[in-house]
């Protein structure tokens, strides 16, 4: 049986931190080490030192892609499996792909790179981890649109903080080594303030931190020490139950990291009458794995779902707080724990690459 | 009006302290690489910053390195001018754990804008200036002179009991946590711990060890950029309403399945690494209950919640109110034990969920747990 790749990510808070430059010193490392290692995309940004890193390792050209009469380059997935290197160094993880190609994400492109049996080196920041979606916008005031699902970071077999202080990566802003100098100043006012960026690192510690806390429970095989805390009672079963609310996308997102922490199943349900409207929220569903089942259209929603609940073996509902009938259903169901989740506040798009 | 056993620190006092720091302009700044164990890199790191200031025009000189014969190192010693050590004192008995004590004198004496000091935490020989290099390292702050210096966690001494837990042993030497707290900077520097197991490296530690002690450094780094990212906002006015960390509150009454909700509050709250907070809203006396309800308050306490007791005739409103002052992510109540009958004013367990916006409300059933 063929060996799956190896996947390395080198998670930062925002670009400039450094984290194509430490793939890059890792890709040299293993190089030096007898590896054969080649660059499958890398995106310079005019950036010296991190160019400097690239010396010496073959890049795999890019491909390109025709789109209703426009160009498009992005990296050559299949030329990367057919030179079949011992590693790879790919960048910006989180990255859509360019209209045309093969696969919508890098991230399944890098999928595909492991299933061949190659290692991957890769970077991305911390707001592009799905779950994290919600508290980067409350953050940042800035949704995040190319995201990486929680159970593909999961599949890695290291997670590698690069850390540099805000101030640090202030200086570099100013003194236009990240972005040109019309762009950062930009950045500066918006993205780049000191409270967001504090912010966004202490995130990055704390899911890095979570990642590693995941490792020592299968290296050691049991349960990290809450010696302290008694074991949960029962073994859990969310369900989610979605409506054309928009919190719907914040509410799934929540049940899932919670399913995960507890290491339990997790559904969801929906009124046939909705179905529709909720298309782009049962996207999210299946990117995070959750199985949506239909409920036939009837005048009690509520009743339906607490029905199905109570024969699913369901411990926990998920509802966003303006769900009609939620109050009837939390009356129905007095034996089981129901969770209103946290909308957030108004949001702008917003994107910052590298 | 609300009566706390617990007070968060006043902003003002804060804003007064960073002030008082901040006027002791001729302080210099301290930067600190931390590293989760031996051989992570942070010396290499430490060195690589001085490296990039001299390039960049600033007077840089090593007070103190710790030479491993690292190729990369010695390339940077023949570019960075070093204050030579102190020479022990004659008398001095030179034990394991004490290295050669920085010469404060000389370097204060050259006085460069930059001085690298590696290994924060070494004791100094016996009839040193001071006992600590730590020590010496205030001196050198005090008179100006920007620090960038490396320590590894099983340096902190607050840190050491749960460094002890998991590699069985403990350094004679340490910092106090204290320290790298009050550093201008602290810079994390992370590798895999395969990095450290693979042939040649000769770590004694496991991978398991090692991951154990990533996880903790991570967290401890995390912490100080809360604390830091707390006095940025008191001290720019900024009034927080999100939280980069989970904080959960649970809503205490005698009746409610308390034991339960603690339980569930304080498992999240460790894997997630948050606050756990309980409240308990009187409104009058309690009679008979009383005495359930401190054994609830009891046990949120023991697992580590901080507790606090307010008082309002509208619990429901005190309850968020709190919740919002305290940036609360996940209130946790309990159902209700009446029934519900028609006409019947909402309870205070239906206001908070439809009026919590902001934070994920869960309502508990009576009588079990999760």
């Amino acid at each position: 049986m063929k060996r799956r790749g190896r996947l390395w990510i080198f998670l930062g808070y925002a670009a400039g931190v450094g984290k194509t430059y430490q793939m890059l010193v890792e890709a040299q490392r293993l190089r030096r080490e007898g590896a054969d290692v080649v660059i499958g995309y890398f995106e310079p940004h005019g950036r010296v030192e991190t160019i400097a890193q690239t010396e010496g390792l073959e890049f795999v050209p890019r491909a390109h892609y025709q789109h209703r009469g426009s160009v498009f380059e992005d990296m050559d997935t299949e030329a990367v499996i057919r030179r079949k290197p011992q590693v790879v160094a790919v960048d910006e993880f989180a990255h859509s792909n360019a209209p045309g190609a093969p696969r919508p994400k890098r991230w399944q492109d890098v999928m595909a790179i492991l299933d061949a049996g190659i290692d991957v080196l890769t970077s991305m920041n911390v707001q592009h981890i799905e779950s994290l979606n919600d508290q980067v916008l409350q953050i940042t005031h800035i949704r995040v649109r190319e995201t990486v699902p929680d159970w593909v970071l999961h599949q890695a077999d290291e997670v590698v903080v690069v850390d540099v202080t805000p101030r640090a990566l202030i200086h570099r802003l100013e003194r236009g080594v990240v972005y040109s100098p019309e762009k950062a100043a930009r950045a500066l006012q918006n993205f780049f303030t000191e409270a967001n960026l504090t912010a966004l690192r202490e995130l990055s510690l704390r899911r890095a931190a979570q990642q590693l806390n995941e490792r020592v429970t299968e290296l050691s095989g049991t349960q990290p020490a809450e010696t302290d805390v008694p074991p949960p009672p029962r073994r859990e079963s969310i369900l989610l139950w979605l409506t054309p609310n928009p919190s719907t996308a914040v509410l799934i997102r929540r049940g899932r990291r919670v399913a995960d922490y507890l290491s339990c199943p997790c559904t969801a349900v929906y009124c046939a009458r909705d179905e529709a409207s909720i298309e782009p929220w049962l996207n999210i569903c299946r990117n995070l794995r959750i199985d949506a089942e239909r409920i036939p259209d009837q005048r009690k929603v509520a009743a339906a779902v607490a029905a199905y609940a109570r024969s699913n073996g369901t411990t926990q509902i998920f509802v966003t707080r303006d769900t009609p009938g939620l109050t009837h259903m939390i009356h129905l169901v007095r034996d089981i724990q129901v969770t209103v989740v946290a909308a957030y506040a108004a949001e702008t798009t917003h994107t910052l690459s590298g | 009006m609300s009566v706390s056993e617990y007070h968060r620190p006043d902003p003002d006092a804060l804003l007064q302290k960073i002030h008082a720091q901040e006027s002791a302009a001729a302080r210099g700044r301290l930067k600190i690489f931390f590293g989760y164990a031996p051989r992570v890199g942070k010396s290499g790191r430490m060195f690589d910053e001085g490296l990039r200031r001299l390039a960049r025009g600033q007077d840089v000189v090593v007070g103190a390195i710790q030479r491993t014969g690292s190729e990369h190192l010695e390339a940077a010693l023949k570019r960075i001018e070093v204050v030579p050590p102190q020479t022990p004192p004659p008398q001095a008995q030179m034990t394991p754990g004490d290295a050669e004590a920085i010469d404060v004198e000389a370097i204060l004496r050259r006085n460069p804008q930059v001085c690298l000091v590696d290994e924060l935490a070494r004791s100094n020989p016996p009839g040193s200036r001071n006992a600590y290099r730590w020590q010496d390292v205030e001196q050198i702050l005090a008179a100006g002179i920007t620090v960038v210096g490396a320590v590894n966690l099983q340096h902190v001494f607050e840190e050491q009991d749960a460094v002890e837990r998991i590699t069985g042993r403990r350094t004679p030497n340490s910092v106090p946590a204290k320290f790298i707290q009050q550093a201008d900077e602290l810079v994390i520097v992370d590798v895999p711990a395969e990095d450290l197991v693979r042939p040649g490296e000769r770590s004694d530690l496991s991978t398991l060890q090692l991951t154990e002690l990533r996880e903790l450094a991570l967290l401890v780094a995390a912490q100080v950029v809360e604390e830091q990212l707390q006095r940025y906002m008191a001290v720019h006015g900024i009034r927080q309403s999100w939280s980069t960390q989970e904080r959960i509150l649970v809503c205490l009454t005698p009746r409610s399945n308390a034991r339960a909700m603690i339980e569930s509050a304080a498992r999240a709250t460790r894997r997630f690494h948050g606050q756990m907070l309980a409240v308990f809203v009187r409104q009058g006396h309690l009679g008979r209950e009383e005495a359930a309800l401190q054994e609830n308050l009891e046990y949120a306490r023991k697992l580590g919640a901080e507790v606090h007791i307010l008082q309002g005739s509208d619990p429901a409103s005190v309850i968020l109110q709190f919740a919002r002052s305290e940036r609360v992510t996940q209130l946790y109540i309990g159902h209700t034990q009446r029934r519900r009958w028609m006409f019947c004013r909402k309870s205070p367990a239906e206001r908070i969920l439809q009026e919590g916006e902001g934070m994920d409300v869960r309502l508990f059933p009576q009588g079990s747990a999760a």
